[in-house]
Parts: C-alpha cells; sequence; structure tokens
C-alpha cells in the first residue's frame, strides 16, 4: 500500500443555478491572456446539450479516455505509445478552433469615433485570431444555454445513449440541469499518459495535474487524451494549457477561484487518501459498470488507525491527515455515497465529483397522483430522466444515482417533519439507508454549507518540500518565461551562481 | 583553390555549426518556453494531415539518408555495396522521398498564406524557413537529375568526402575535395548550410525534441511540488 493525498472537489449540481460565476472568476483570474481566449478552464454547460467542445463526450469521435484491451491491460483510447508518437506530425484526434469557437471581440471604437448618421452606430464582432470581421457569430462556449438551439442538434448529447430520446424534445416532457466541468485531476489521467514529452504530471501531495511549461513541446495528443477536453492548445505560446486547480490558492489552505466564488454554495474541497497501488488495477476493471464502485475501494478511511500509520510512514504530514478526516468530499462520496464520478467509464477515475439534481417530479402534476416508493416520491417519476443521470455520472448503471437522489429526498422530507410537522420521521430515513446522524451532517453540508464546512484544505507545506525553506526567501517568485530562470540545467553556460535561489551562508552556531 | 570556394566549404560549415550547437544550447537553456513545434493545427486542419505527414516522412527519410550515405566512410560501405550502386540507390530513393516531401511542403506553404487564421499567426521565420526549405527540397531534386550524367559514384565519393572531412575537422580537405562538383551541389549544399545555421533561431528546434523517451517511460508521471 502506498499512500497519497488528493483534493478532490464535489459539486452538488441540485443548488447550480447556472450563473457562470465560477467560468468569468475563472477566466479574468487564469485565462484572460491572448492564445487561450477560447479556452475555459470552469464552464458551465446547459444539459441536455452537446457541449463545449462540441460532442466532448462523443469518445466516438474524439477518442479520449482509455480504453481496455482483450487481454486487459488498458492503453490511452488515441493508441499505444508508437500510435501516439505515429500522429506526432498531424494529429488525427484533434478538435479545430470551430469545435470549440472562434473567439471574438467588438469593435468598441467604432462607437466613439463614428461620424453623425441617420442609425445609431454598432460595434460589429472581429476575430481575434485572424483579426477579420465575422459577419455572423455561430458558435460560443456557451450556445445552449438554458436549452438553446433545437433539440434535434442537442439531443446528439452522448447521454441519451439507450434512451427514447424524441419525447424529451416534447414541450411538456422537456427538462434541463446545469453542468459546470473543469479539469478533473483524475487518479489515472489518460492526457499524462499520452504526453509525448512528459511534461504532464500529477503531484503527489495534493493529486493537482500539471502541465510543465518549459517541457511542453506542444505535439497536442494531451488535448486528445483527455476525454473531458479540458487541455487548451494555447495558440499564441504554442504549448499546452489546463486548469491548475489554483494551486497557488491551495498551497496557502484556500478555495480555488471557482469554489470561493460560487454563489450557490454548490462546491466543496477536501482531502481524500487513496491507494497509489491499487490505480492500475481499478482503472483496468472489466465491466464499466463497476468502475463507480471500484473507484471507491481506492480511498481509504482517514479514521483508520492502520491507514493513519502507513500514511505518516509514506510522509503524509499530520494537517493532511487531519484535514482528511473532516473532509467533506469523503463525507459525500463515501459515508453517504451521494457525489459520483463524472463519466467513469473513461477509466481515468475523476476526482470532481458530482450530486445529481433532483428535479419536479413530473407524472405527478400530470395526473395528480404522485408515484410513491414506500415514503419518499419515486425518483424514477423525477422530470430529469434517471437513466440519463446514470449515463451521465455511473456508466449507466441507475442504481448509484437512484440511491443518491432517494437520499436528498429523505433527509429532506426529514427535515420537513422536523421543522414544519414537529416530528421525527425516523422512517423515511431508515428506507434510504441513513442514520439520524448521518440526515443532520447532510442537512448542515448541503443546505447550511457553512465556508468552513464546505472548504477544509490543508496548507501546502513548502518547507517539506524545499530542502532549505530559507534559501527561497526573497528568491524569485513566479513568472511566465524566464524572467529570473536560471536554465533548465544544471550546467550554468555563463558562470555565476543560481539567480533564483540564495545562497545561505553557512554560519557557525557558538559552541559548535 | 580559390579563396571563395574555401571560405564557404572549408570556414561557412564552421561557422554555421557553431552557430547551431551554441545558439541551440542557449535557447534550450535560457528560453525553455520557446521551445516548442509551434503547430498550427488547431486553426485548420483541412488537407492538414496529408500535407503535414507527407512533408514530415519525406524530410525524414531524406535526413536519415544524408546522414547515412554522406558519413559512411567508402572504406566500410564497399563492403556492402559498390560506389555506383550506392549512387543509384541514394537517387532513387532520395528522388522518391523528396517528391513525397515537396508535394507536403507545396501543400503547407499553400495552407499559411491561404488561411486567414494561419496567415495572421505566422512569423516571419516560419516563412524564411519554408522558402528555403522549398529551395533546398528543389535544389535536391535537381542533383538527382544532375546525377543522371555520372553513374560511376565518383562525385558521390567527392561529397562524401566533403561531409567527413567537416566532421573531421579539416577544413582545407574539405574544400579541395568539392571544388570541381556541379554548382548545383554546391549550392545545395549552402543552402543547407545556412539552414543548419538559422536552425536556432525558427521553429525548427522542435526536431531536437523528437520525443523517443515517450516509448520507455512509465504512462503515468508523479512528481513533488
Amino acid at each position: 500500500m502506498k499512500i497519497r493525498s488528493q483534493i478532490g472537489m464535489v459539486l452538488n449540481l441540485d443548488k447550480c443555478i447556472g450563473c457562470h460565476t465560477c467560468s468569468i472568476t475563472c477566466k479574468n483570474v487564469w485565462t484572460s491572456r491572448e492564445g487561450v481566449e477560447y479556452a475555459w478552464f470552469n464552464n458551465v454547460e446547459t444539459k441536455p446539450g452537446i457541449g463545449y467542445p462540441k460532442e466532448w463526450e462523443n469518445q466516438d469521435k474524439w477518442n479520449g479516455g482509455w480504453e481496455r484491451k482483450s487481454n486487459g491491460d488498458i492503453q490511452p483510447r488515441i493508441g499505444g505509445k508508437y500510435r501516439v508518437l505515429a500522429s506526432i506530425f498531424a494529429n488525427p484526434d484533434m478538435p479545430e478552433i470551430d469545435d470549440y469557437y472562434e473567439p471574438f471581440d467588438f469593435d468598441y471604437q467604432h462607437l466613439h469615433t463614428a461620424p453623425i448618421v441617420e442609425h445609431q452606430p454598432t460595434a460589429r464582432p472581429r476575430s481575434v485570431i485572424s483579426g477579420k470581421r465575422m459577419e455572423k457569430i455561430e458558435w460560443g462556449p456557451n450556445w445552449e444555454e438554458i436549452l438553446g438551439t433545437e433539440f434535434e442538434k442537442r439531443s446528439k448529447d452522448k447521454n441519451f445513449d439507450n434512451m427514447q430520446k424524441e419525447m424529451y424534445g416534447e414541450f411538456e416532457n422537456t427538462f434541463m440541469m446545469y453542468l459546470p466541468r473543469l479539469c478533473e485531476h483524475c487518479l489515472n489521467p489518460a492526457c499524462v499518459a499520452s504526453c509525448p514529452s512528459g511534461a504532464i504530471y500529477k503531484r503527489e501531495e495534493d493529486g493537482i495535474v500539471l502541465i510543465d511549461q518549459e517541457k511542453c513541446r506542444g505535439w497536442r495528443m494531451c488535448i486528445s487524451g483527455c476525454p473531458y477536453k479540458k487541455i487548451y492548445y494555447n495558440w499564441k505560446s504554442g504549448k499546452s494549457e489546463k486548469c491548475i486547480f489554483c494551486y497557488p490558492r491551495i498551497e496557502a489552505g484556500q478555495p480555488t477561484v471557482c469554489s470561493e466564488t460560487c454563489v450557490g454554495r454548490i462546491r466543496y474541497l477536501g482531502v481524500l487518501l487513496y491507494d497509489a497501488d491499487k490505480i492500475k488495477e481499478v482503472a483496468s476493471t472489466a465491466n464499466e459498470t463497476d468502475l463507480y464502485e471500484k473507484q471507491l475501494e481506492v480511498f481509504l478511511d482517514p479514521n483508520d488507525p492502520a491507514v493513519i500509520a502507513q500514511a505518516r510512514k509514506d510522509g503524509i504530514a499530520d494537517s493532511v491527515i487531519e484535514s482528511a478526516q473532516k473532509s467533506p468530499v469523503y463525507k459525500m462520496a463515501m459515508d453517504w455515497k451521494l457525489a459520483l464520478p463524472l463519466h467513469p467509464e473513461y477509466r481515468t477515475l475523476p476526482m470532481v465529483w458530482y450530486i445529481p439534481a433532483l428535479s419536479p417530479i413530473q407524472s405527478a402534476a400530470q395526473s395528480g397522483t404522485l408515484g410513491k416508493a414506500g415514503v419518499i416520491p419515486d425518483v424514477r417519476s423525477l422530470r430529469i430522466p434517471v437513466k440519463y443521470l446514470a449515463n451521465l455520472l455511473t456508466a449507466g448503471d441507475e442504481e448509484p444515482v437512484v440511491r443518491a437522489l432517494e437520499r436528498m429526498l429523505a433527509m429532506r422530507a426529514y427535515k420537513r417533519a422536523e421543522n414544519v410537522e414537529g416530528v421525527e420521521d425516523l422512517e423515511v430515513l431508515q428506507q434510504a439507508g441513513l442514520t439520524k446522524k448521518q440526515a443532520d451532517e447532510m442537512y448542515r453540508y448541503l443546505a447550511i454549507a457553512n465556508y468552513e464546512d464546505r472548504y477544509v484544505i490543508p496548507s501546502g507545506h513548502r518547507e517539506m518540500n524545499v530542502p532549505e525553506a530559507y534559501g527561497e526567501k526573497s528568491g524569485c517568485g513566479f513568472t511566465f518565461g524566464n524572467g529570473c530562470s536560471d536554465g533548465q540545467n544544471g550546467v550554468n553556460m555563463f558562470g555565476g551562481k543560481k539567480i533564483s535561489r540564495r545562497n545561505v551562508i553557512k554560519t557557525v552556531q557558538v559552541g559548535e | 583553390m580559390s579563396n571563395l570556394n574555401f571560405l564557404l566549404f572549408g570556414i561557412y560549415p564552421f561557422i554555421a555549426l557553431t552557430v547551431f550547437f551554441v545558439g541551440c544550447w542557449i535557447r534550450y537553456d535560457r528560453e525553455p518556453y520557446s521551445w516548442k513545434a509551434d503547430s498550427s493545427q488547431l486553426f485548420d486542419q483541412k488537407g492538414f494531415r496529408l500535407a503535414s505527414n507527407l512533408f514530415h516522412i519525406g524530410v525524414i527519410f531524406i535526413l536519415a539518408g544524408h546522414f547515412v550515405g554522406l558519413l559512411t566512410p567508402e572504406s566500410v560501405y564497399h563492403h556492402f555495396i559498390s560506389s555506383p550502386n550506392k549512387q543509384l540507390l541514394a537517387m532513387v530513393s532520395g528522388g522518391f522521398f523528396g517528391i513525397v516531401c515537396l508535394v507536403g511542403l507545396v501543400m503547407l506553404i499553400k495552407r499559411r498564406l491561404n488561411n486567414d487564421r494561419v496567415k495572421a499567426n505566422t512569423r516571419r521565420s516560419d516563412m524564411v524557413v519554408l522558402y528555403m526549405l522549398l529551395v533546398q527540397v528543389s535544389l535536391g531534386l535537381l542533383t538527382v537529375i544532375v546525377s543522371m550524367s555520372h553513374l560511376d559514384g565518383s562525385v558521390m565519393v567527392l561529397l562524401g568526402t566533403w561531409t567527413q572531412s567537416i566532421a573531421t575537422l579539416q577544413g582545407a580537405q574539405a574544400a579541395a575535395a568539392i571544388e570541381s562538383v556541379n554548382i548545383i551541389y554546391k549550392l545545395h549544399i549552402l543552402v543547407g548550410l545556412t539552414l543548419i545555421m538559422i536552425f536556432p533561431f525558427t521553429r525548427l528546434v522542435h526536431v531536437i525534441s523528437v520525443p523517443v523517451k515517450y516509448l520507455a517511460r512509465n504512462y503515468q508521471i508523479v512528481r513533488q511540488r
């Protein structure tokens, strides 16, 4: 057993109002630069829809993620290592800019400089790539907002697989939900596996997946490898970029920008301890629908003394273990089984999890009779089809989705009975397999969602990674390019001392 | 032996090679963020797969052929193949891959000039490299035609001597060997040397980063902060 820790995220889709604050704050902080203006490290999609980039979930088209070979081994779906190198000159599985959208700006200056004319002047769009006039903008990062475009196009959504989807195009039966998306910081990332340069890596301490910008050579294989299409090619710098999980903030014990600014309080950040030796075995699970359950086996109980002892031995700081014990992510994914991974069938073992959304009860509205499974209403009569959620979150297995929805309904029924009728309805909890303590905690985390409950992030323990922390003081801070780089080689071709770190003068202590 | 000949074929190669090595070293060390393939595939993929693959496959075989063909001493290769036969092999394989490369290159140049997005993000150095490669490949194909008038392998031996003399740092000997060959060969060599010299300042540097290490590494990489 080799224990590592990871900062995971849970998004409570039941509370997402689709306000895009996460996307905007993320963009303002990380991707407002030229070359990545089309890239949204965080975006919010309206589902059902084909999403951004177009049809990202359709791996028959993009070949993202992993595939299991007949011998039980897994390899990136874009191909084995020789195949990846062979397609290096022209990547056959890469989206074009139009699959995202052509980034544009408007001629605002025209509004100031236009001569006096009969009609009001307008600011017309212009491509920021070519600088040319765009007569009509035909696609954008969120073109399907609140069921935009016709159903026929939106219904290409892969999550409609194995469903009779036609009826959901009718006004009476239509449904929608929001899906905020960011890099999943997977345990078994396909982007890392498909990078020919070895520039992408997962951090041991917090599991954040990063691209080393100085090692990236722009071979573009990661863009295809990632099934969530969350790696973007910066056309200006010629390097790939991705969500960095706001690691400077995480290291300081602060939540990511998208989480911090979420007005609906739907995001949770917490530590999960996992067994790194099990990753390959779990990712190679034969049956796709077993992948969700198998992934749970990777996570370790942070209260188990044996786990704690081993974690300490593997160099995990006590503060991290403590955070793991209070982790909201562990509670939601493991204790309550509310949070589910996004498309586990990609075999990447994603670490940004989702609580499925409840929705109005459809058949009840239609017929006046409420479908009931025991005390709580039958979740299969919810407006958002369970099968759709299952295709999104559990590779099509409805059972975990039903369980999660039932537990959320049960918690509501229980709290309603308590607060409105003044009775303690334990029966409803029993039916959903919850204890009173769990239900009370669920209420605290889901409904109240205090800041300190949502974000339990240990600070980065920089002191443990730097041989001499004092040498870093007054050294070089963050720069792009080689602002204060000494170069990559140990050999300094111009002589002299390294400038990014101070040479700590050896002092002799009195009495030494 | 004229002074100009000595300057161009006895001294210039060393200048070009020095600029190449030192330039690459400095750029790799000091400007790693600028070291990249600089792909424009994101902008336009129509016909790109065919063009790029043709060009790259052609160029790789040509380069490999030049290295093996020119740097293998006669005393070594005559155990396997005679000089006239070797010349014939070089003409056929070089001619074939030269045409493959040329077709790809022309397609790539056309794409770069005609697509608004690609064009807007083209640096001057990109065009310089493309045009120089076009000239170089054309000259290379012309040498095949010139070679047809002397199939005894003697010119090829002279060219081999030149290359091997440069590799062993004997400029005078190299210049002497090259003096009598056709101007087409000389131009081909000069453009080639110039390409080597400007190499560190262009996108060509990605050639050095062929990621062969990928084949040997584990799929997953975990690093400490």
